[in-house]
């Protein structure tokens, strides 16, 4: 990823490293930080030249000027050209945020997922595929739902709460849902954050090129336990995630017919819809 | 000038002298635009303290990770009320304080357009304090300055405080919408004769467009939190995605209030900069026209740009886009202040008294605000950003460097007209350099805190990287900045009683305020001058001086009609 500057600026830079979008944003934070000091320094400095060089002297006259129209044409004009391109930079590298491209020939091997979510607003690669996960904000834990549904109304999908784990070299979308109050799902080194807010579907996508641990939290104002919300993303090798994904699902399986059973233990009966689904 | 005619030198000029009321019945009874304007800036000094405290135990359970100095509710607590605190009961009023002073005195008039509406406006703003702060006893609301829905529906909030909070909006609404509308009436129609739309002062354009912001803006957060009170309390569902209601009304309704606000807040103290700046670098403001023409072209695209506070929402890409060029647009009529400022300084013969140094101390702070504002305008770095500490320095850096700084250099200024007194001069410098070196320490390792990841509004962090260490920092800086606040607090208490008698004209200043004697009687002004340009107290001064040594010379004077009264 373009790094225009030497890493000492880290100190002053957005989290990047996870995800390609991250980097992007990284990357474009980091022109427009190259501009801002150049405005900086020049502006802070006139103004500090001004104070030192035009402080009261014995003898000096103030000069008795009121403005000066080419000049201030001339400034408002800089500043206006400045974002101007500024904004240009932005729309260059609008793409390689907010696209997803598609999984590396090592990811996992993924059916097409362009079908199931048919929304103008969520963005595929381009061959259609991602592995798409569904964010669920609640107070105050994030639960993640996989794809996998053992039911044709879609329930029965693998879930987990709080750790989000992923494979490696594979584009994961998300869909970003909240049950009760508006919330932000954040990972800083993975791109950058979005809120769930009850009623909408919000978007985003990651595609972690090693394996590690990226950690985050809830970004908007959620109730009393909004700083405890936190969220982990796991990535693994596709055949680590392929494996952990059925032993979740077994997993939950088990813990279901057990709960059933007690269930049934308790009020002597069972049936239909008392399966617990996301 | 035609008409020309010899005047007696010294010239008397009779006026029935009413003696000034006095007793505390008087200060409730009041509709004198003067005593009102004392009421709010005390008052809203009063709140500005208490603000400072929530800030202050706010830093103090951040100065350590994991630290259980405050429990989440009352962590939640502090931050709602400092907000609210800080922006509807300290700057906004504070600035309709220093133009209920200000605005007759600065035009030439005798008192407001409607005395008696001026006094219910203060008396609304009390209440309104009171019902919040009353809550604290109770259960204080904790869903923020922003309350966003649903957190603040009687589901996720149950507590009245939320109501308390809905009540003040409500109440310092319409205080504020009666004083604006109090405030362009008076200038629209009270000016003294002479005084042309070009030849107001820059701080009365600051005020006129205030006031145009507060009757477009605050009708809609008024309609917004009643609409909140009425899901809350009457059975509708306007924010209730389960029923059809939308919890994006509420950010739109609440952000295309929030950042008019925030050009509420701030154009006042651009206007107090514009006034003092010229006095005290002995030169005409630079480009008087283009300032005045900014501070309208920036409220006008302050209404265009309220969504790039939800850039991280569910909303289309078109509109992303469009606020982020609107958001780039209203950066270029501020930098072009910024620079008319700095111009203003150029080669004049700058006097560093404290007004002075806060003015200076403004430009330097809120370039800083105006800079990481383009980088939260940009949509696609605003993911990163938003919601974290680089928001909460960015906001502190156009607020505070933006607002309180440029309120302390109105303190300064104005205080010897207030009260015929002048404020230390050296307690005065001691308390810039506390609140100056106190809030970069404060503020600027904020960016880098929020840059590491941390979001606003959490009670408490692990000690990840360098967190620890950069939280203290800013603690310890918030200490400063609040000790800097108090050395002026102690100014203020000492100069009223022991202060340099001020004189009418102290700092030999641009605007007609300074024509009156120190404090100013009653109705202002015996006799109101003609204006013939920008600086109007200028050209007294030079008449007052012309005639001076014509009367040394001859024992008279041919003086033109209008400027008569110099040294009544």
């Amino acid at each position: 990823m373009g790094h225009l500057l030497p890493s000492t600026l880290a100190f002053f830079t957005p989290q990047s490293g996870g995800s390609p979008n991250a980097n992007e944003i990284d990357s474009l934070y980091k022109i427009i930080l190259v501009v801002a000091l150049v405005v900086f320094v020049g502006v802070e400095g006139a103004l500090a030249y001004a104070l030192v060089r035009f402080r009261k002297r014995r003898g000096a006259v103030p000069a008795q000027i009121r403005g000066n129209t080419r000049l201030e044409v001339g400034w408002t004009v800089g500043a206006a050209v400045l974002l101007i391109a500024i904004a240009v930079i932005t729309f260059v590298k609008l793409p390689a945020i907010q696209n997803p491209p598609n999984s590396s020939a090592n990811g996992d091997q993924l059916a097409s997922g362009g079908v199931l979510y048919a929304s103008t607003e969520r963005k595929l690669p381009p061959n259609g595929k991602a592995l798409n996960i569904t964010v669920i904000g609640r107070q105050f834990i994030w639960q993640y739902v996989y794809p996998g549904a053992s039911e044709p109304d879609g329930l029965g999908a693998p879930y987990s709460y709080e750790a989000m784990v992923v494979p490696t070299d594979t584009t994961v979308t998300l869909d970003i849902v909240s049950l009760d109050v508006v919330h932000s799902w954040w990972i800083p080194e993975l791109g950058g954050k979005f809120q769930a807010v009850p009623g909408y579907h919000n978007y985003t996508w990651f595609k972690i090129g090693k394996p590690g641990i990226y950690r985050g939290q809830c970004a908007v104002l959620c109730g009393r336990g909004h700083a405890r919300m936190l969220a982990t993303v796991r990535a693994v090798p596709p055949a680590q995630f392929d494996e952990w994904l059925a032993n979740q699902k077994r997993l939950i399986a088990q813990a279901n017919a057990a709960a059933q059973a007690e269930r049934a233990k308790l009020h002597g009966r069972t049936g239909p819809g008392q399966v617990e689904n996301p | 000038m035609a008409t020309t005619y010899v005047a007696p030198i010294p010239q008397l000029s009779a006026s029935r002298a009413e003696r000034e009321p006095s007793g505390w019945t008087s200060w409730i009874t009041t509709t004198d635009h003067k005593r009102i304007g004392i009421m709010y800036m005390v008052t809203t000094f009063v709140f500005f303290c208490l603000g400072g405290v929530e800030a202050l135990l706010m830093r103090l359970q951040l100065g350590a990770p994991n630290n259980t100095l405050v429990t989440p509710q009352v962590y939640n607590q502090l931050f709602t009320m400092h907000g609210t605190t800080m922006i509807f009961l300290f700057v906004v009023p504070m600035m309709a304080g220093l133009a209920n002073y200000f605005l007759p005195l600065m035009i030439g008039a005798r008192d407001m357009a409607f005395p008696r509406l001026n006094a219910l406006s203060f008396w609304l703003l009390l209440a309104a304090g009171i019902v919040f702060y009353a809550s604290i006893f109770f259960n204080a609301p904790e869903a923020g300055w922003t309350s966003y829905a649903p957190l603040s529906n009687a589901t996720y909030s149950p507590t009245a405080g939320q109501d308390a909070w809905i009540y003040l909006i409500h109440l310092t609404g319409l205080s504020s919408i009666l004083g604006a509308i109090n405030f362009y009436a008076t200038i629209a129609n009270m000016r003294a004769r002479g005084m042309s739309w070009g030849r107001l002062p820059l701080f009365i354009w600051a005020i006129l467009t205030y006031s145009v912001l507060i009757i477009f803006a605050m009708p809609v957060i008024a309609g917004a939190v009643t609409l909140l009170l009425t899901d809350r309390h009457f059975g509708t569902h306007f924010y209730d995605p389960a029923t059809g209601g939308s919890p994006l009304l509420w950010q739109n309704l609440f952000w295309f209030f929030g950042h008019p606000e925030v050009y509420i807040m701030v154009l006042p103290g651009f206007g107090i900069v514009s006034e003092i700046l010229p006095v005290f670098a002995r030169k005409p403001i630079f480009g008087y026209k283009a300032i005045a023409a900014a501070t309208v072209a920036i409220a006008f695209l302050g209404f265009l740009t309220w969504a790039h506070h939800m850039f991280t929402a569910p909303i289309p890409e078109a509109i992303l886009v469009f606020v982020m060029l609107s958001s780039y647009f209203i950066a270029v009529p501020t930098g072009v202040k910024i620079l008319n400022w700095i111009a203003t300084l150029w080669r004049g013969t700058i006097e560093f008294k404290t007004p002075l140094l806060f003015c200076a101390g403004f430009i330097a702070l809120f370039l800083i605000g105006g800079i990481s504002g383009v980088f939260l305008a940009t949509f696609p770095v605003d993911w990163q950003l938003n919601e974290t500490y680089f928001v909460v320095a960015h906001l502190h850096f156009v607020l505070v460097g933006g607002s309180v700084f440029t309120i302390f250099a109105a303190i300064y200024y104005w205080f010897p007209k207030m009260t015929g007194r002048m404020l230390s001069e050296g307690l005065g410098r001691l308390s810039f350099g506390l609140m100056f070196v106190g809030f970069l320490l404060t503020f600027l390792i904020q960016h880098v805190i929020g840059l590491d990841g941390m979001p606003r509004r959490v009670y408490e962090y692990d000690n990840v990287g360098n967190l620890q260490l950069y939280n203290l920092i800013s603690t310890v800086g918030s200490f400063i900045l609040a000790l800097g606040v108090i050395v002026t607090i102690v100014n203020v208490a000492r100069s009223l009683k022991v202060g340099v008698i001020a004189g009418p004209d102290p700092w030999k200043a641009n605007t007609l305020e300074w024509f009156t004697p120190s404090p100013p009687p009653q109705n202002n002004f015996d006799v109101i001058p003609v204006v013939r340009s920008a600086e109007p107290m200028k050209d007294i001064r030079r008449e007052v001086q012309r005639r001076t040594s014509a009367a040394g010379a001859a024992g008279g004077a041919t003086v033109p009609a209008g400027a008569t009264q110099v040294g009544v």
